[in-house]
């Protein structure tokens, strides 16, 4: 990294020259962005645009190339359960539920490596507050909620870790338009409490109206990265991702 | 607890501790048959922790048994003039034991299901061919030919041979092994039941039910892997070194694949993850045979006159037939873990 091509605000989350690969086939090719604290950014694209294997990446999942820094600590070498103790939360694709252990259970599994016992209770107090319907659920095994609750739970549970920065990997996967409409609620609810949020969606017109920013992925590259507003004016957004 | 639950724990150890007497009067084959079943449950709790609480499907568990057995076998018999006491002898064979579990888990962390049935199953056989043939160049393991003349335990100048009479009750070498494996079986249920409950169980649980969302939640799933694989292995460790000292022989044959099955199968049938449904899946799995062999004979030649089907025939039936029917009305097994029971209980 050079000087000059430092972001002028403090970048929470940066990658620079990213590039996975699955065997031979580059998923990820040569990408860079930047979260910066307090921000809500998501990043759309189509179905294999490789939107998910860059979320994999920064959460140490899958082995990666090229620099990623998160706050001062070089995250590409760093270990994918060493991230939640420094507040990097993933939200898995396809929500990664423990469907046989109750909700309860789930939740204070986000809490796993924490040993502050009364201060997880709060949390989970605090969860249920925002989330009244898994606290009428709460002794209900997890895997007997619907698609939408058990979103929410797999948001509540990364809460539970105190993160500073939520990884969401498409939380609206199978959800209902209504509860898809919910679960981003819960979203901006959680960004509203300073929580920084790197959001990947299909869903790209809900995305950017969510959303502060934008980056748009195709076949593994990065290439639109403007403000929400402006992508979601910019025909080339429209005629890709908008349907018009 | 409140007293009836005291009074019902009380009656249940004298139960307990009165079996062996109870059942040498029917015969010390029973007392034997009964020590076997306790090793069964042994192994079938240790299997649990890998299977049923890590969800990692093993099916080469029986190498473990092995390994255990052959360390007690080769440190305390003639074959190599070794003569040490099993207190020294059965932690090393754990320790042993523990240690293959790892050496099998670690190149095993990436595979799961089907792939990691494969590679277990290959392991466990890899085990059994090696016993099998380590008697060249140098005779390591006596080969097919297995180990004889093994000690027996021997506390504190009393051998587990003889007939020693106390209070005017006789107790014969079978009992004394039962009182020590009951021991042992009620260290095991405990560690069994702590794991359960604590950090370690439930990272196990997370990894089972998703290993991704386990490492999202900040669980070494790759040491957690490595654990349950050891301790899996070292409770198999210690039936085995009790095996060997109980039997006085052993041979590669005792530790086919069939036994890992077996064990699996008591795993299965009594309720994955549930240490009492294990328990009682792996007590069904060894008496109901035992039965068998001593009551199909008698009938068949009561009712025809002459054996028609050999009881081992008809032993492996009724297992398939038990199995086919938990899977299709109980496929959780007969006891399952109740995750939602468990927390209401803690609830109140």
């Amino acid at each position: 990294m050079t000087e000059q091509s430092k972001p002028e605000r403090f970048a929470l989350l940066q990658a620079v020259n990213l590039d996975v690969h699955y065997g031979g086939i580059a998923a990820v090719r040569n990408i860079s962005f930047a979260v910066e604290l307090g921000e809500l950014v998501c990043l759309i694209g189509a179905n294999g645009a490789g939107k998910t294997s860059t979320l994999k990446a920064i959460a140490r999942m899958i082995p990666s190339s090229g620099e990623m820094r998160y706050r001062d600590m070089r995250l590409d070498q760093m270990q994918s359960h060493d991230l939640i103790r420094h507040g990097l939360a993933l939200v898995p694709e396809g929500r990664g539920i423990f469907a046989r252990l109750t909700v309860a259970e789930n939740l204070t599994m986000g809490a796993y490596h924490r040993n502050d016992k009364a201060e997880i209770e709060l949390d989970l107090q605090r969860i249920f507050e925002m989330l009244p319907r898994l606290k009428e659920r709460a002794v209900q095994v997890a895997g007997t909620l619907s698609g939408g609750e058990q979103q929410m739970l797999a948001i509540g549970r990364a809460l539970m870790g105190r993160p500073k920065l939520l990884l969401l990997d498409e939380p609206s996967m199978g959800l209902a338009p209504l509860m898809v409409e919910k679960v981003f609620e819960v979203i901006r609810a959680v960004a509203a409490e300073g929580v920084t949020i790197f959001l990947v969606e299909q869903n790209a017109r809900l995305a950017l109206q969510t959303c502060s920013r934008g980056y748009v992925m195709e076949s593994g590259e990065i290439t639109l990265a403007d403000t929400a507003e402006n992508l979601l004016a910019d025909p080339r957004v429209r005629a890709a991702y908008l349907g018009e | 607890m409140s007293t009836k639950k005291w009074i019902g724990l009380v009656l249940v150890a004298l139960a307990l501790l009165a079996l062996p007497l109870v059942l040498t009067t029917v015969g010390t084959a029973w007392v034997r048959i009964t020590n076997l079943a306790i090793l069964f449950i042994f192994l079938a709790l240790g299997l649990n922790i890998v299977v049923g609480m890590a969800g990692l499907l093993d099916l080469g568990y029986i190498a473990f048994f092995a390994v255990g057995a052959y360390v007690y076998a080769l440190l305390s018999s003639p074959h190599f003039g070794l003569h040490l006491p099993f207190w020294l002898i059965l932690p090393i064979g754990a320790l042993c034991a523990g240690m293959a579990g790892a050496i099998l888990g670690a190149p095993t962390l990436r595979l799961r299901g089907d792939y990691l049935a494969i590679v277990t199953l290959g392991f466990g056989e890899i085990v059994r061919i090696f016993l099998n043939n380590l008697s060249q160049p140098f005779n390591i393991t006596n080969g097919p030919k297995g180990i004889t003349r093994i000690d027996g335990l021997n506390i504190a100048g009393m051998d587990f041979v003889n007939t020693h009479t106390l209070f005017g009750i006789p107790f014969t070498g079978p009992a004394k092994y039962y009182y020590v494996l009951l021991i042992l079986l009620l260290l095991v249920i405990v560690v069994n039941l702590r794991l359960q409950k604590s950090r370690i169980g439930r990272a196990w649980v997370a990894i089972r039910e998703d290993e991704l969302a386990a490492k999202a939640a900040g669980i070494n799933t790759r040491n957690m892997k490595l654990l349950a694989f050891a301790m899996g292995a070292t409770f198999g460790g210690i039936a085995g070194g009790m095996f060997s000292a109980m039997q006085g022989f052993v041979s590669p044959e005792s530790f086919i694949l069939h036994e890992s099955i077996l064990v699996l199968s008591m795993v299965v049938l009594g309720g994955m993850g549930n240490v009492w449904g294990v328990l009682a899946g792996a007590m069904l799995l060894s008496f109901v045979p035992e039965f068998l062999r001593y009551t199909v004979e008698p009938v068949q030649h009561m009712l025809f006159g002459q054996l028609l089907i050999d009881p081992e025939v008809l032993r492996m039936l009724i297992f398939g037939g038990a199995l086919v029917l938990t899977m299709r009305f109980r496929p959780a097994g007969l006891w399952p873990e109740s995750r939602h029971k468990l927390e209401m209980n803690e609830a109140k």
